[in-house]
């Protein structure tokens, strides 16, 4: 029993992960019709910064939590501007061509400067230790990664669901001509939309930092793994893209754990699952079916 | 794709067709021209670049066939290439078999594995068509990683060996003209594929799928079939590519392999069949510069090439040149 609750709290805690960089696909997506391949390289520049923060200027975590996401938000931002932008009215595949692009690029400038090894983040002093539930205890600092990711999700539903801003952000996401025709200015909301998904990667990169490896290609596979997942979620649901992110962190963990005898499995079984969900539900557990075509 | 019209990559679509409206000895010229080309290639290059850039031709042009032709982005197209590189491999190092049984085995392997992946894919269209093909792709890349007893894993599979009936292969120079005929046989099916019945019911599913299934037509079984045809060229061009390094390494089924292939056919132009074989030219040519002159970041070029080509040059090489040329003609004809 311990051990699958301890189990299941890992599972949650990488599904916090995939939620973070999921919710902000999804939103980028639901705005500007933009599948960002580079959302892994912002995750890994927000990592990486970190790193660089701490190791070449003594910047502790919590301002580093502060800084690069905001940081990054803002080079989101300026890449919007320069040239995503100039591509929204193509075909989607042209932007994703171009945010694949920008990947290896953004990949290879951290290369070329950082070298390919991984380099150690150090856990905040004050989130060492282990928290005791009773029956077991957990890292505190996975523990407060948990509590971090769930408080971002919800800030971010409350504020999709119950303000203004949120309002026009929905309204622009399901009918962008009669959102327009109301006299809304839907093109004002796009680009700082972009640059507040960039952020959140950047966020979930910083919070990845003491946990997992940093090093240039943190961001290259899970990239593909988020897009599995937003397949699963919908990604035209923001609330599909957040439960798919923690079920499959879930299915993960339980998969590691309880098959331990085929590693193979905790590798592919997001993709066996992607695979299920494109045969029962092809437009996503969440997603609504698209123009039939 | 979606059914909304995609107006910016129309003209450079038409750029097939509109070669096709050339005269009749503007096409015999340049199909000679091309040949030509393809015979003293080795001559004017190193014959490994050669090699390289036959097996990228096939590449390019299976993924045209489905990006161009059909209107589905594949992302995956790895998958295949590299699934027949390493089947391609294993028979040629376990059977001892002359090359090109093995290659063909390579392919069948390759289609094999596309009849599943595009069973599921084409239940999708546009960007989550090349979504859920780049996830699949990844997952036959982890299965490969693992399965080091047969693939070799991060070692990869070496000594893969050139046997053509006792003929003397290993000199590039020779190797070259031996798949010459194989690359040929892909691009011609290609080119057969696009140019018939069945080919012209895809490039009507491409630009109305809704009116396409009005017709009456089964359009998830003519992509399908497209995919599938499409893993086999794939396969075609990584078998050749796997003897022709005499080595697999686990890069042939990376993402990045796949997102080459597109950017190759991008280049080249969509949907203009031979303008990928230009691409793959140029790409190929150009990675091997690179290399030679000691360039380390390699990802900084092809990732600069994506940008400036998705910016500024959409219609690829071929469809830039053939709207010129017909812009000419329209011009004279005056």
């Amino acid at each position: 029993m311990t051990g699958f609750l301890q189990n299941t709290f890992n599972g949650l805690v990488s599904g916090a992960f995939y939620a973070l960089l999921a919710l902000g696909l999804a939103v980028i997506f639901g705005m500007l019709r933009v599948v960002n391949f580079a959302h892994g390289a912002f995750y890994m520049l927000g990592a990486f910064g970190a790193y660089v923060l701490l190791s070449e200027a003594g910047v502790p975590f919590w301002a580093a939590l502060v800084i690069m996401p905001l940081g990054l938000a803002l080079l989101g931002m300026a890449l919007e501007r320069a040239v995503i932008h100039r591509l929204t009215r193509l075909d989607p595949l042209y932007n994703f061509l171009l945010t694949f692009g920008l990947t290896l690029i953004l990949q290879d400038l951290v290369k070329t400067r950082y070298g390919v090894q991984s380099s150690p983040y150090a856990t905040p002093a004050e989130l060492s230790g282990s928290v005791d539930f009773g029956l077991f205890d957990f890292p505190t600092y996975r523990v407060f990664i948990l509590g971090f990711a769930v408080l971002l999700c919800v800030a971010v539903w409350w504020v999709l669901t119950r303000t203004r801003i949120g309002m026009v952000v929905r309204a622009a996401t399901e009918r962008p001509e009669l959102t327009r025709a109301f006299g809304i200015d839907v093109g004002r909301w796009v680009t700082p939309v972009f640059g507040f998904g960039i952020g959140l990667a950047g966020l979930a990169g910083v919070l990845a930092a003491p946990m997992r490896a940093v090093n240039p290609l943190m961001g290259a596979d899970l990239i593909i793994v988020i897009f599995a997942v937003v397949v699963i979620g919908g990604l035209g649901s923001i609330f599909g893209s957040v439960a798919a992110g923690f079920g499959i962190g879930l299915v993960q963990a339980w998969g590691e754990a309880y098959l331990s005898e085929f590693p193979i499995v905790s590798q592919t079984i997001v993709f066996v699952v992607m695979a299920a969900v494109l045969l029962w539900r092809p437009a996503g557990l969440f997603g609504r079916e698209e123009a039939p075509a | 794709m979606t059914a909304t019209v995609d107006t910016e990559a129309a003209p450079a679509r038409s750029g097939l067709l509109a070669v096709a409206r050339a005269p009749g000895w503007v096409r015999y010229a340049l199909l000679a021209a091309g040949l030509a080309v393809a015979l003293w290639l080795p001559n004017g290059l190193y014959p490994a670049v050669a090699v390289d850039i036959l097996c990228w031709a096939l590449f390019a042009v299976s993924v045209d066939l489905l990006l161009g032709f059909t209107g589905l982005m594949s992302f995956g197209h790895a998958a295949f290439w590299g699934t027949s590189a390493y089947l391609t491999g294993l028979v040629a190092v376990h059977a001892g078999l002359p090359f090109p049984v093995a290659v063909l085995a390579g392919a069948f392997g390759a289609a094999a594995l596309a009849l599943p992946i595009g069973y599921l894919a084409v239940k999708r269209t546009g960007i989550y068509f090349a979504m859920v093909t780049l996830a699949f792709a990844q997952m036959v890349y982890y299965v490969a990683n693992e399965w080091r007893s047969v693939t070799g894993g991060e070692n990869g599979l070496q000594g893969v060996p050139r046997s053509l009936f006792g003929l003397d292969l290993t000199d590039d120079y020779y190797f070259y003209y031996a798949i010459l005929p194989i690359v040929l046989f892909g691009l011609a099916a290609a080119w057969r594929i696009t140019h018939s019945p069945f080919g012209r019911v895809l490039v009507g599913i491409r630009d109305n799928p809704a009116r396409a299934r009005a017709l009456g037509y089964p359009v998830h079984r003519y992509k399908l079939t497209a995919f599938v045809l499409s893993g086999f060229i794939a396969g075609l061009g990584g078998g050749l590519f796997a003897v022709g390094h005499r080595f697999v390494s686990l890069d042939v089924l990376h993402w990045t392999t796949s997102g080459k292939a597109v950017i190759v056919v991008v280049l080249g132009g969509i949907g203009t069949l031979w303008g990928g074989v230009l691409g793959a030219a140029v790409v190929v040519r150009l990675e091997d510069w690179l290399s030679f002159s000691g360039f380390e970041a390699i990802g900084l070029v092809t990732g600069g090439i994506f940008v400036l080509v998705v910016l500024l040059f959409r219609r690829g090489i071929w469809g830039s040149v053939a709207a010129l040329v017909l812009r000419w003609m329209a011009a004279r004809r005056r």
